[in-house]
């Protein structure tokens, strides 16, 4: 694979936070507001520091880890336009973007896109502090180089036709809009980008964004329909693995995959979860030192997609090894008649030592985990149906 | 001219009439962003279009165009009709 002069050899290792005391934090975005929840260094108490923009719609809010102070929150209400919020001071004082995400102008007569709403935010590369990406509905990329207070059009992509053929139109989408999102930047080289969308597949840089190549092998469409058509390809979520950049998984409308550089093949591993419970699902949370331990929130797909816990038994499925073999967790969580469910941004890992497990669920509970899954608690209740959920270390 | 703002834009404006200048509503709203930066995107998309719920109401009569010519003595209401749960 090529690299620039920018690649570094070092590979990613995060140190383990076993008996160091760091603070936690909790970052929740709901349809009607942010939460931040700041935990005591044992992730036993949590306070919670909100409402944040009360009304308005949240998709998104990520702390920047290259300075653990630094806020993004993706905002728009029900009826205006969408923008951005930055806090330089972990949410005591926001202040709004000059140049939120917008597409190009059409040209005369041309049916120019807008912006819904951002729905994805991903900080830069280490080595470039004050670069964002962000993924917007309907689908188009953008970046900033002033640490998100102006956004620009970010690659060929937003206004190239066949793109835009794999984008589809709004009523291909998902119910609020079609996303490109899980905009990843590889630890090791600020040039090599992954992005994928809902619908229109997986795509892969590995020049800056000059140039996108398709990376959708062995992910599975909807029964008749032809996998060679990216506008058919649904990801729901990809993450690449903190320990080890050549993995990630990935949560797709039609299953659970996994996928080890160079190749460019995804495996379904998936088709190993018990036969009654499925790999339908939209998120998906790693471990950040193993990389063959991963956790997602199984879903019902069948007949209309209730997109509920299946059976009302709500329960994270957990790998060890790379998706061979899936166990069940639901110690704490209701036993029955709990039918949840968990967006694509909503479930998320922290770098603790054992490490901590966080989900939100639509009908507003925050969920969490100190013992990797084995044992849950409910950390909050009665919020707006959450959005995303993040962990972050604030400095 | 006098503009009234919807609450829901009074982040921007911190009251509810404010004063703005402009041949045509469009450059009237080019006025109101100068003056309180940010404020048009929220009302006119990327595209040069009104966003849904935004409307525009020139001495009592609804204007959907943002060429409408405006005079110094007219008087603009921007209504957002609120909908939803």
């Amino acid at each position: 694979m090529a690299r620039n002069q920018k690649k570094s050899n070092s590979r990613a290792k995060p140190a383990a936070k076993k008996g160091r005391r760091r603070r936690a934090m909790i970052l929740v975005a709901t349809r009607k507001g942010a939460w931040l929840f700041h935990g005591d260094s044992a992730r036993k108490t949590w306070r919670a520091d909100g409402p944040h923009f009360l009304g308005h719609i949240i998709n998104h809010i990520m702390l920047d880890p290259r300075d653990g102070r630094t806020l993004l929150a993706a905002v728009k209400t029900g009826h205006l336009g969408p923008t951005i919020f930055r806090s330089p001071d972990r949410g005591r004082n926001w202040k709004e973007a000059t140049r939120p995400p917008a597409f190009a102008r059409a040209g005369d007569g041309a049916p120019g896109r807008a912006v819904n709403h951002t729905f994805w935010l991903t900080p830069g590369h280490a080595s470039e502090p004050d670069v964002w990406y962000a993924g917007t509905s309907p689908q188009g990329l953008f970046r900033s180089a002033d640490g998100g207070m102006s956004w620009n059009p970010f690659s060929y992509i937003n206004d190239d036709t066949q793109f835009r053929a794999w984008m589809g139109t709004v009523q291909d989408g998902t119910p609020d809009g079609p996303k490109l999102h899980s905009i990843i930047v590889d630890p090791r080289d600020p040039d090599h980008l992954y992005f994928a969308m809902s619908g229109g597949g997986v795509h892969e840089s590995v020049d800056g964004g000059r140039t996108f190549t398709p990376l959708v092998q062995g992910m599975h469409v909807v029964e008749g329909f032809e996998a060679t058509n990216l506008a058919f390809h649904d990801p729901h979520c990809i993450r690449l693995c903190p320990s080890n950049p050549d993995r990630l998984y990935q949560q797709n409308h039609c299953g659970i995959y996994r996928l080890d550089r160079p190749s460019r093949q995804w495996v379904r591993i998936g088709m190993n979860m018990p036969k009654q419970i499925g790999d339908i699902g939209f998120p998906l949370a790693l471990h950040p030192r193993n990389a063959d331990t991963a956790w997602v929130f199984p879903m019902d797909g069948s007949m209309v997609w209730p997109r509920t816990s299946p059976g009302g038994k709500p329960a994270v499925y957990m790998t060890r090894n790379g998706g061979r073999r899936w166990q069940r967790q639901d110690a704490g969580m209701p036993a029955r008649e709990a039918w949840w469910t968990v967006k694509r941004q909503a479930m998320a890992a922290d770098s603790g030592d054992p490490v901590g497990l966080y989900f939100g669920t639509t009908s507003g509970e925050l969920w969490g985990s100190r013992s990797e899954g084995t044992r849950w608690h409910c950390i909050a209740r009665h919020l707006p149906e959450i959005y995303a959920v993040e962990t972050a270390e604030p400095a | 001219m006098h503009v009234l703002i919807p609450t829901s834009l009074h982040s921007y404006t911190h009251r509810a009439w404010v004063e703005a200048g402009g041949a045509t509503l469009d450059e009237m709203l080019s006025d109101l962003d100068r003056q309180y930066p940010g404020i048009r995107f929220r009302m006119i998309d990327e595209q040069g279009r009104m966003r849904p719920h935004i409307r525009f109401f020139i001495n009592g009569g609804q204007s959907f165009d943002l060429s409408h010519a405006l005079r110094p003595t007219d008087q603009l209401l921007i209504v957002q009709a609120l909908s939803g749960g």
